[in-house]
């Protein structure tokens, strides 16, 4: 569905050279619902309009659904839906009239877009509002128009940029169990782009991390977890001193990918934490240590991207003007 | 045929809020009617006016306000546009298969439906103070607005799709232009008694030529050179305004 080569772009701002994207290889495959995450800044949206045909890249290939971006972008553009970061609803327009308009402009005949138009404005809860003046929208409300302005087409692939954005939690998870629907119902292929953890984790089966305009990794959530991060192991003792006994002994008898003390805590990273702590606490009792309380905790994806980059997505995440020249 | 659809589609987008709201159209009449009852009767006061407008004043000066309308209105309707790409509306439709030239066509024919209501409207406001009205002149005349009108505006998206995300520019460029541009046409003030050197500069000023055109039409004499002058720079305007903002569009990427 997507495969792209070496794909780069750069801007020139203020005689500076800005290499948004650096030689992104990205195969997605039919069916496939991929996560794009990685901070703001990190080039997820210009990656986004390469293959969408808004931008052209500065070099490297790219073709999705079968027509290359730069020599057949009408191609590119009859298959594919888009659902960018801003708003694609025009403020002065209606909500209905745009969405008719979009079906419009995907060839639909005018029973085809009403009949289209009014499924998703059930589906999406628009219903009543279907006559309003976007700018009279919420931010959550013109979100929603944006996906179903994107999904008017029944797209075989689907690209959305940060498609949460905006959203209280409620309308999130609707926004999610849609995207999910689609996809069963339709089979259509997703390709989104994410900041948010919980999302990429929720929705993706794969999540392609990106940062500084290079993936620097690619698989399915789980698994990043398992290879990257690890589960994390957390005993606390009676003193200082019985903790740095107890790291020893971690260190004997599993093999973590880092131990560390903190106070009377004991943190160990290891593969398969729910078979290593009974093995761990025996091996303590055995040596006259006392643990006082144990935790396993399954990582997160941000611990995932902690383990690749040595920054936590939560913060990179919020700094949003220091993600830019990086 | 797909540009004629495509056209089609951007056209009916475009028209919507301005049919929707046909209030906005004839509340923007404000200034020229101020400008209609303040400036006409100053005008008919100036010594030797009468001359060089070749009998009645309003007969000189309304065709020259038409223009006038036509160049505020339609200079600022890349404003719209600036708008749609900072929301991203205009992303959305660049990544439709919407035809680019369409894209850039439909938006400037929808300036013609503003402009000919809001002179009809002038027109019928100016005729119980003894405007004569010549119905094919004045025909012709609309028409010569209309053409115009797509000229400019399709100059106004190609500036605000350069200007992306630069307001100062877009306004900058169209406010620095609008001034030199009003006053070398004569359009509000006869050029017959200015400097050599204003005259000359005015040579090269298109809106001089549909100017005197929209003046010859809307006195019904089609016999005056000016006419298809006038027609030709309008037609000129019309064509390269196009050509460049079918470019821009081409190369915008939202
Ligand atoms: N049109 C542009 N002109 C200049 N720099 C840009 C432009 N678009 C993006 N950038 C820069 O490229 C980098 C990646 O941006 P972007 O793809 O928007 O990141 P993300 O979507 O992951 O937040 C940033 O440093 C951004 O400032
Ligand atoms: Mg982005």
């Amino acid at each position: 569905m997507i495969h792209t080569k070496g794909l780069t772009r750069t801007f020139r701002v203020k005689g500076e050279t800005v290499e948004a994207v650096r030689g992104v290889d990205i195969d997605v495959e039919r069916g496939e619902l991929v996560a794009f995450l990685g901070p703001n800044g990190a080039g997820k949206s210009t990656s986004l309009r390469m293959l969408t045909t808004l931008l052209p890249p500065t070099s490297g290939t790219a073709t999705v659904v079968g027509r290359d971006v730069v020599a057949d972008p009408a191609g590119v553009r009859r298959r594919i839906g888009y659902i960018g970061q801003g708003n694609g609803a025009g403020h002065s327009q209606r909500v209905r009239d745009e969405l008719i308009c979009q079906g419009r402009s995907y060839g639909m005949d005018r029973t085809a877009c009403h009949a289209r138009a009014d499924e998703l404005l059930d589906s999406l809860d628009l219903r009543s509002l279907a006559k309003r003046t976007v700018s009279n929208l919420s931010g959550g409300q013109r979100r929603r128009l944006d996906i179903a302005l994107g999904l008017m087409h029944h797209p075989e692939l689907l690209f959305l940029d940060e498609p949460s954005t905006g959203m209280d939690p409620q309308n999130r998870a609707n926004l999610w169990e849609h995207i999910q629907q689609v996809r069963e119902n339709y089979g259509t292929t997703i390709f989104l782009t994410t900041h948010y953890l919980e999302e990429a984790d929720t929705m993706a089966e794969r999540v392609m991390v990106i940062d500084h305009g290079r993936v620097i990794a690619d698989d399915t959530s789980a698994r990043l977890k398992d290879d990257l991060a690890g589960d994390l192991i957390t005993i606390t003792v009676q003193d200082g001193e019985e903790a740095a006994q107890a790291a020893q002994t971690a260190e004997r008898i599993a093999s973590p990918h880092d131990v560390t003390v903190e106070g009377t805590a004991v943190r160990l990273r290891v593969t398969r934490g729910e078979a290593v702590l009974p093995e761990y606490l025996r091996a303590l009792d055995a040596g006259g240590l006392k643990a006082l309380t144990a935790e396993v905790r399954r990582p997160t994806l941000d611990d995932v991207f902690l383990a690749l980059t040595g920054r936590s997505l939560r913060e990179s995440g919020t700094a949003e003007q220091d993600g830019g020249k990086a | 045929m797909k540009l004629v659809t495509d056209t089609g589609i951007v056209f009916v987008r475009e028209m919507r809020p301005v049919i929707r709201d046909p209030f906005s159209l004839i509340f923007s009449l404000g200034q020229p009617l101020v400008f209609l009852a303040l400036f006409g009767p100053l005008l008919t006061g100036v010594p030797g006016m009468e001359q060089a407008a070749g009998g009645s004043v309003w007969q000189w000066f309304v065709p020259g306000i038409l223009i006038m309308i036509g160049l505020f209105g339609t200079s600022m309707s890349g404003a719209n546009l600036l708008w749609e790409m900072q929301t991203g509306a205009h992303e959305r439709l660049l990544v439709t298969p919407l035809n680019r030239a369409a894209l850039l066509v439909g938006r400037a024919l929808k300036e013609i439906a503003p402009l000919v209501v809001q002179a009809a409207i002038i027109v019928v406001c100016v005729m119980p103070f003894g405007f004569r009205l010549y119905p094919l002149g004045a025909l012709a005349g609309m028409l010569l607005l209309a053409v115009f009108g797509v000229g400019i505006g399709a100059l106004s998206y190609a500036l605000a799709i350069a200007a992306k995300n630069r307001e100062w520019l877009f306004y900058g460029v169209q406010q620095t232009l609008l001034f030199p541009l009003l006053i070398l046409s004569g359009m509000m003030l006869p050029l017959e008694s200015g400097p050599g050197w204003l005259r000359a500069l005015s040579n090269f000023n298109p809106l001089t030529y549909i100017v005197d055109a929209e003046r010859a039409l809307f006195a019904g004499d089609f016999s005056q050179p000016s006419v298809w002058q006038g027609a030709l720079a309008a037609a000129v305007l019309a064509a390269v305004g196009l050509a460049v903002g079918i470019r821009s569009m081409r190369g915008s990427s939202g």
